[in-house]
């Protein structure tokens, strides 16, 4: 079947141009003066890029923002996205404490300054064992201890594995945060200091944002970012790659620039959860940090990080 | 029993009016209830940010003073049920003072409860979306339970005493008068009456038993639940309770003696009651003393190392001046004063009540603190101030206030009614009479 180009771009054209209804006109332009009789164009040209991969120009004018809409319905955020299960693998070998994860996390969730979803530990199990950086988001338990407390089911666990927190419903109680074994949860003790633009903006738990007085917060997986196609925030700012993200039914992980069959990689790196004997199931993997990229140099407790900030 | 003793007794156990301390007391207590309503006015419009609580330490004192309510108010059922039904016979005229001490404080640990959420308004998220495997429903349930079958119990013995108080209407005034003939005006001490009562009472007293035993099993679940070092144990449910009782028995001591030497009650709560309940002390404190030492010393003879710090903590490091000042004051200490028959008169009896009150305060706070400043992963990428946890004068007001609440109802509970059963006395000096004779 031949498809009319026109029709095809159109198609794409109507996510742009809102309140133009172009869903019949299949061979006319949509941009044209014509169609459009209350917007003058601006002879200003502006490029677009089709569904096809073709190049199409169209005059700005016709092009208006399309309004921020809640990105999904809370029953929907509360059900996951179908035939999904994510999975992270965080790789110590790679990991120097750069924190650029941390620092887009705190921008993209407007998080409480002093406050961290993301947490770079500095590890050494014991006198004489190797140090390591060790990043932490949400577990994302299979077993979610902090799930089972909650009295009013304002942290939940969807169907893809996300363990998401309804800031909407949350009662304040902070059971969840006694119950989580990995101190992950962070509570928004005071009203949070977030400019008016993004405070007003609708609140849906899949984005976490804006954060709400009185509830608490965690990593989210970025569940916007991945219903969009894209990684969490986490992986594509870590300039070393540490992070990956993916599916568990794909059996395949990314940190953006590399893909890797999941099951090899932790086959082959013995990959491993942490606190495993506690039965919480984490979806987030480690890989030990063997044959390191980097040395170890905790610039915080040589002081070397105060003197610089 | 010839009706001039009958008067006299009535006349001796009837509520009296405040007297000059009365009044002292109660503005002192409005003083701080009013603080504490203050500082959570406060709260309220900043958020618990007032609080000293943070990410760690995400529990604080709100928590142990509820910990502390539900533990005290564990002496209703001690004494009312524990003991009637077991036919301890010199209890009777303690029954009131428990069951009062257990109403104000299972009331004000729902309160601080609700104090402690970071979205009180949302508390009927509760009964909208509550679910059942969450420990908190648990308690919800069986606090609400608790809460009003001790209110029954203390409601169906004052009965026949409400009668009484309602034939003294000029001594009354207006208000208490229709206060007591609300409350009362149906009851005619008719024998089918005092059948449904006694029935009902022991039906409550029974029922009582495993209620209470559930309302603070499941608030040590509300840790126990949880994996932390110090919380992580089996040994939570009974080490909780057999604590409930040893504190709850001290308040009893507590207020028997303010009491008897306020109302001049030398006659109704004489020194064999401190005789009695010294030893009931002993018995529980040593108990308590026994729960301690599972609960310390095994995971202290192990020293995992997730517990290693936390153990540390308590007994050497940062909490330990607390520690072990709560396990001197509200167990040796007061099992050695106890000991002595002289121990048992009512002053020292009295001190000791203290100590085991003051103590078992701390007590709940090191169940609550160290363990959260202890957890699996280091603390890290925190704010410096998230590393410890110093009540801000906010929390320690709303507790003082809560604390000064509790005593308030108590208070004029013991204004408006008979703080020792009047009729049960009655019935009591009766039938001790009828078996001298024979
Ligand atoms: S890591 Fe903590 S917050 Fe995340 S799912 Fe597990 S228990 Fe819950
Ligand atoms: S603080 Fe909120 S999310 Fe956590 S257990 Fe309480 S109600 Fe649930």
């Amino acid at each position: 079947m031949k498809i009319n180009q026109n029709s095809r771009r159109d198609f794409i054209a109507t996510t742009l141009v809102a309140g133009a209804t172009l869903a019949g006109c299949a061979t006319k332009n949509p941009f044209t003066a014509e169609e459009i009789p209350d917007v003058k164009p601006s002879g200003e040209m502006v490029k677009l890029l089709s569904v096809d991969g073709e190049i199409i120009e169209v005059d700005k004018a016709f092009l208006k923002p399309v309004p921020e809409l809640p990105a999904v319905m809370n029953t929907a955020a509360r059900e996951g996205i179908a035939g999904k299960k994510f999975v992270m693998v965080i790789d110590l070998s790679r990991c120097k404490s750069v924190k650029k994860c941390q620092t887009a996390c705190n921008h993209m969730h407007h998080i409480h300054p002093g406050q961290n979803w993301i947490k770079v530990y500095p590890m050494q199990e014991a006198e004489h064992t190797a140090p390591y950086w060790q990043p932490t988001t949400c577990m994302h338990c299979d077993e979610p201890p902090c799930v089972k407390v909650c009295p009013v089911d304002a942290t939940f666990k969807r169907k893809d594995g996300i363990v998401l927190i309804d800031s909407d419903r949350c009662i304040g109680c902070r059971f969840c945060m006694a119950a989580c074994p990995y101190s992950t949860r962070v509570f928004n003790w005071e009203e949070p200091k977030i400019a008016k633009e993004i405070a007003d903006k609708p609140y849906s738990c899949e984005t976490s944002v804006p954060q709400k007085v009185g509830t608490v917060g965690k990593c989210d997986f970025c569940p916007d970012m991945v219903r969009q196609g894209n990684l969490p925030h986490c992986v594509s700012a870590c300039p070393n790659g540490v992070f990956m993200f993916g599916d568990l039914l794909e059996d395949t992980v990314t940190n953006g620039s590399e893909t890797f069959r999941f099951s090899e990689l932790i086959k082959d790196k013995a990959g491993y959860r942490l606190m495993e004997d506690l039965g919480t199931k984490p979806s987030v993997y480690y890989l030990p940090p063997v044959n390191r990229n980097f040395p170890f140099e905790n610039k915080v407790e040589s002081g070397e990080e105060e003197k610089k900030a | 029993m010839d009706k001039l003793r009958e008067d006299k007794i009535i006349a001796d156990l009837l509520p009296q009016e405040f007297g000059k301390q009365g009044k002292i007391w109660v503005v002192c207590l409005l003083f701080f209830a009013a603080l504490g309503v203050f500082a959570y006015g406060r709260q309220l419009y900043y958020g618990l940010e007032v609080t000293a609580m943070r990410d760690y330490a995400s529990w604080g004192i709100y928590i142990s003073n509820f910990v502390f309510f539900v533990a005290i108010s564990l002496v209703g059922s001690l004494i009312t049920a524990v003991l009637r039904l077991t036919n301890v016979k010199w209890s009777t005229p303690l029954t009131r003072i428990a069951e009062i001490i257990a109403v104000s404080a299972i009331t004000f640990a729902s309160l601080i409860i609700i104090v402690d959420m970071g979205r009180p308004e949302r508390f009927y998220n509760l009964f909208l979306h509550g679910r059942l495997q969450s420990p908190i429903i648990w308690d919800v349930i069986v606090i609400t339970t608790y809460f009003f079958i001790s209110l029954l119990l203390l409601y169906f013995p004052l009965l026949p005493d409400l009668k009484i108080m309602i034939g003294f209407k000029e001594r009354n005034g207006k208000w208490l008068q229709k206060l007591y003939v609300f409350l009362g005006s149906f009851w005619k001490n008719k024998a089918e009456q005092f059948k449904i009562t006694d029935k009902a009472i022991n039906i409550l007293a029974i029922a009582i038993i495993p209620v209470a035993f559930s309302i603070h099993t499941v608030t040590s679940w509300l840790f126990a639940t949880t994996y932390r070092p110090g919380w992580d144990s089996t040994n939570f449910g009974a080490y909780f309770i057999s604590g409930a009782f040893l504190v709850g028995a001290g308040g009893v001591v507590i207020a028997m003696y303010i009491f008897r030497t306020h109302y001049k009650l030398e006659k109704y709560i004489t020194d064999d009651h401190f005789d009695r309940m010294g030893k009931v002390l002993v018995l529980l404190a040593l108990l308590y003393l026994y729960f301690n030492f599972n609960e310390f010393l095994v995971p202290a003879f192990k020293m995992k190392k997730s517990e290693e710090d936390h153990l540390l903590g308590l007994f050497t490091g940062e909490f330990a001046p607390i520690f072990w000042f709560a396990i001197f004051t509200s167990m040796f200490i007061p099992i050695f004063i106890l000991l002595f028959k002289k121990g048992r008169k009512p002053i020292p009896a009295f001190i000791a009540g203290i100590l085991v009150v003051v103590g078992s305060w701390f007590k709940r706070f090191l169940i609550v603190t160290p363990t959260l400043l202890h957890p699996f992963l280091p603390m890290h990428d925190v704010p410096a101030n998230y590393h410890h946890y110093i009540p801000s004068w906010e929390e320690w007001a709303i507790a003082g206030g809560s604390l000064a609440g509790a005593l308030l109802v108590i208070t004029f509970f013991a204004r408006i009614f008979p703080i020792i059963p009047i009729h049960e006395t009655i019935l009591e000096t009766e039938s001790h009479e009828n078996e001298k004779h024979f």
